[in-house]
């Protein structure tokens, strides 16, 4: 892509423009979730510094929601913290604009349906595009579920990045790589989001299957259970344009709920880590 | 795809409710189950199976019992009670469990989970999975398993693993939250066998299908007896798998008025209640576009009901649809008004009812003596009280 191109797209598709970025750097994305607001608003707002800080490439942040089917335990838990410290999504939202304020780092939201719904989809993109954001996963919206939704995310520029399973069939793939915006999701294990000590095991073909059929080579970044620098370091190995880490920080946030300086310090040093395991060389 | 019931639609929405709101992993399952599903509900030969099933295990069909006391004492409309209590397991749900075990077995699936509120559905999953020979493990929340210990121990009896769920409320949305949960980590060898009208599509569809003979039933029972149409019927609603069974037939009947009735609870306060359809608003849970218990922000809300099967946030989207369309009149009755109704059925009638169901009777009392005596109204008595009896004995000490 030329440079002059490059530079255009730069403010409507930060996303995309990141990708674009680290790829002429030989650089895979390293993508850091957080749920908004947890353990507490103040305390989110320095933890998510300290992703950028320790090296970020993306920054996810969840708004909660009550019944999180797609999660395991650790970010239920951090869902739990955040709603019982009176977290809602126009909070969500506002440490969305807080952050994008203070950092020149692409932001995504993570959500269900509901939340969303129930502030009005065309509302809800509204106040997430003022507030910096550059796109949204819903985890439980699946391609085709509601194309209404992808309009209204699209007519305020925000990218509707959607997930690919290790079982998606062919055809269904095809269209799912065509719909993406921003990067696709690749879901990269049977279960739900968490820690876990190997990588998912359907990681390397799903990754596989997907890129034999990316003709426009759309950046796909993998996630659900990608904890370690040598998960990611697999990840891009095998040709995935990023990895995206959040059971394993927010199980950081867990660990250290009464030591907020040793939380930000450990939640840097583990993102410097693995961002460092994005590099080909 | 055909979908041969009218209401749904091509993209498994009944109008505008329903759909598939679900992790990319569960689209594929889904997927296949709806094939098998359109395969096997018209096989001759599964069809056939499930028949004998019905008839021989699980006692199909259940009477229609005119309830003489009850009715003389009200002096209205005939009040006929659809005696699904009476099927082996104590309620309804082994319509669908037969039927959706047969449907597993089919596809090759051995291992079968299930999500339990009152453990009606677990032990009806667990019996039909016995008997056909297929592993059964149940979701039920840590505050069902102590208001329904009897059930728990009768799915471990009847072979079933019961896995405790202790995330949110510990209740049946959190038991479905954690079945969900098991079958995207074990979708390839994993059947969900959904205990009621809810849930994404075709489970909605599947779920009334099977539950659909109870209405077949009864619709031909009451023009045997009364050579007319009721004037009403009356079912209760949790996810509203027995109430859209029995609704279902009489659709199209417009003069017969149906009603279902929700958990009123201690009161309609948010957090008192479980009444979806009557006090909630429309959200999407469990995979389902439909009226929901939620906060401003769309967070689902707690539910209390005296009844563990009434005590769910959401309803099943056929009856969202049917609401919007006013074809079925949705009403809550609360905690004390079921407790009287399950006790007048008791010594009036030599029955007692299942607390769910006791809400439908508490409403049918009500509307059965607006009505001439020359009508008849239908009550749904989707289970057996036998569960409930130490919540009941904690309200009437003797
Ligand atoms: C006897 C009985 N009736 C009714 C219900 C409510 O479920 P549904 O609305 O799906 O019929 C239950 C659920 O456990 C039940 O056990």
């Amino acid at each position: 892509m030329s440079r002059s191109l490059q530079d255009t797209s730069h403010n409507e598709h930060p996303i995309a423009s990141k990708f674009e970025e680290l790829r002429s750097r030989r650089e895979g994305a390293l993508i850091a979730y957080l749920t908004g607001g947890d353990p507490t608003p103040e305390e989110f707002h320095a933890n998510a510094s300290a992703l950028v800080e320790g090296g970020a490439d993306i920054v996810e942040i969840g708004i909660p929601f009550s019944d999180p089917i797609a999660d395991g335990p650790v970010i239920q838990a951090s869902s739990q913290r955040a709603l019982t410290a009176g977290i809602t999504t126009k909070k969500v939202l506002s440490l969305a604009g807080e952050f994008s304020a203070q950092h020149d780092v692409p932001l995504v939201l993570l959500t269900y349906c509901n939340p969303i719904l129930a502030m009005g989809a065309e509302r809800f993109f509204q106040i997430a595009q003022r507030s910096g954001v550059s796109g949204v996963v819903v985890p439980d919206m699946p391609a085709n579920a509601d194309p209404q939704f992808h309009k209204l995310a699209s007519k305020n520029d925000i990218d509707t990045i959607l997930l690919a399973a290790p079982n998606t069939p062919e055809t269904r793939l095809r269209r799912i790589l065509a719909e993406t915006t921003g990067f696709l999701y690749l879901v990269s294990l049977y279960g739900v989001t968490g820690p876990r000590k190997t990588l998912g095991p359907q990681a390397l073909d799903t990754l596989k299957r997907v890129s034999s059929i990316n003709k426009r080579r759309t950046p796909v970044s993998a996630g659900f259970g990608v904890s370690t620098p040598d998960h990611v370091r697999t990840l891009i190995k095998a040709g995935a344009d990023g990895a995206i880490v959040g059971s394993a920080l927010v199980q950081i946030i867990q660990d250290h709920l009464s030591n907020a300086g040793e939380m930000e310090e450990l939640l840097k040093k583990h993102v410097a880590e693995l961002k460092h395991a994005t590099r080909k060389f | 795809m055909k979908i041969r019931q009218a209401a749904t639609n091509s993209r498994g929405r009944f109008g505008k409710y329903g759909g598939q709101y679900v992790p990319e992993t569960l689209m594929k399952p889904l997927q296949d189950l709806e094939e098998a599903y359109d395969e096997y509900s018209r096989d001759p030969s599964f069809k056939k199976e499930l028949r004998n099933l019905l008839e021989s295990y699980a006692g199909r069909p259940t009477p229609l019992y005119l309830a003489r006391n009850l009715t003389r004492n009200l002096r209205g409309a005939k009040i006929y009670l659809k005696r699904e209590d009476l099927l082996h397991g104590g309620a309804h749900k082994i319509n669908n469990t037969l039927g959706q075990a047969l449907l597993a077995g089919r596809m090759g699936k051995k291992r079968i989970i299930a999500e339990t509120g009152a453990g009606q559905h677990g032990v009806a999953t667990a019996m039909a999975c016995a008997a056909l020979g297929l592993q059964s493990e149940i979701y039920m929340g840590r505050e069902d398993m102590e208001r329904q210990k009897l059930n728990v121990y009768r799915m471990k009896m009847l072979g079933a693993e019961v896995h405790p769920v202790d995330s949110g409320s510990r209740t049946l949305k959190d038991a479905i939250n954690e079945s969900l949960r098991d079958w995207v980590t074990n979708v390839e060898n994993t059947y969900y066998l959904l205990g009621s009208a809810v849930g994404p599509h075709p489970y909605p569809t599947i779920v009334r299908d099977f539950q659909s003979i109870i209405g077949k039933e009864a619709r031909h029972q009451i023009l045997a007896r009364e050579d007319k149409l009721p004037r009403a019927v009356i079912a209760c609603v949790g996810g509203g798998s027995n109430s859209i069974g029995i609704f279902h037939q009489f659709l199209h009947d417009l003069e017969v008025d149906l009603y279902g009735v929700e958990a009123g609870g201690q009161d309609i306060q948010p957090g008192h209640h479980a009444a979806a359809l009557v006090a909630g608003s429309e959200g999407v849970l469990h995979g389902m576009l439909t009226y929901l218990l939620q906060d401003k922000n769309g967070q689902v809300q707690n539910t209390r009901s005296i009844s563990a099967g009434l005590d769910y946030p959401a309803v099943g989207p056929e009856h969202a649809y049917l609401k919007s369309t006013g074809r079925v009149k949705y009403r809550a009755v609360s905690d004390n008004d079921a407790l009287d109704a399950f006790k007048r059925l008791s010594d009036q009638e030599g029955i007692m009812p299942a607390l769910e169901p006791a809400h439908a009777l508490s409403y049918a009392l009500k509307l059965a003596k607006r009505y001439p005596t020359s009508d008849s109204i239908i009550v749904n008595l989707s289970g057996r009280g036998d569960k409930d009896v130490e919540i009941v004995a904690r309200h009437f000490p003797q």
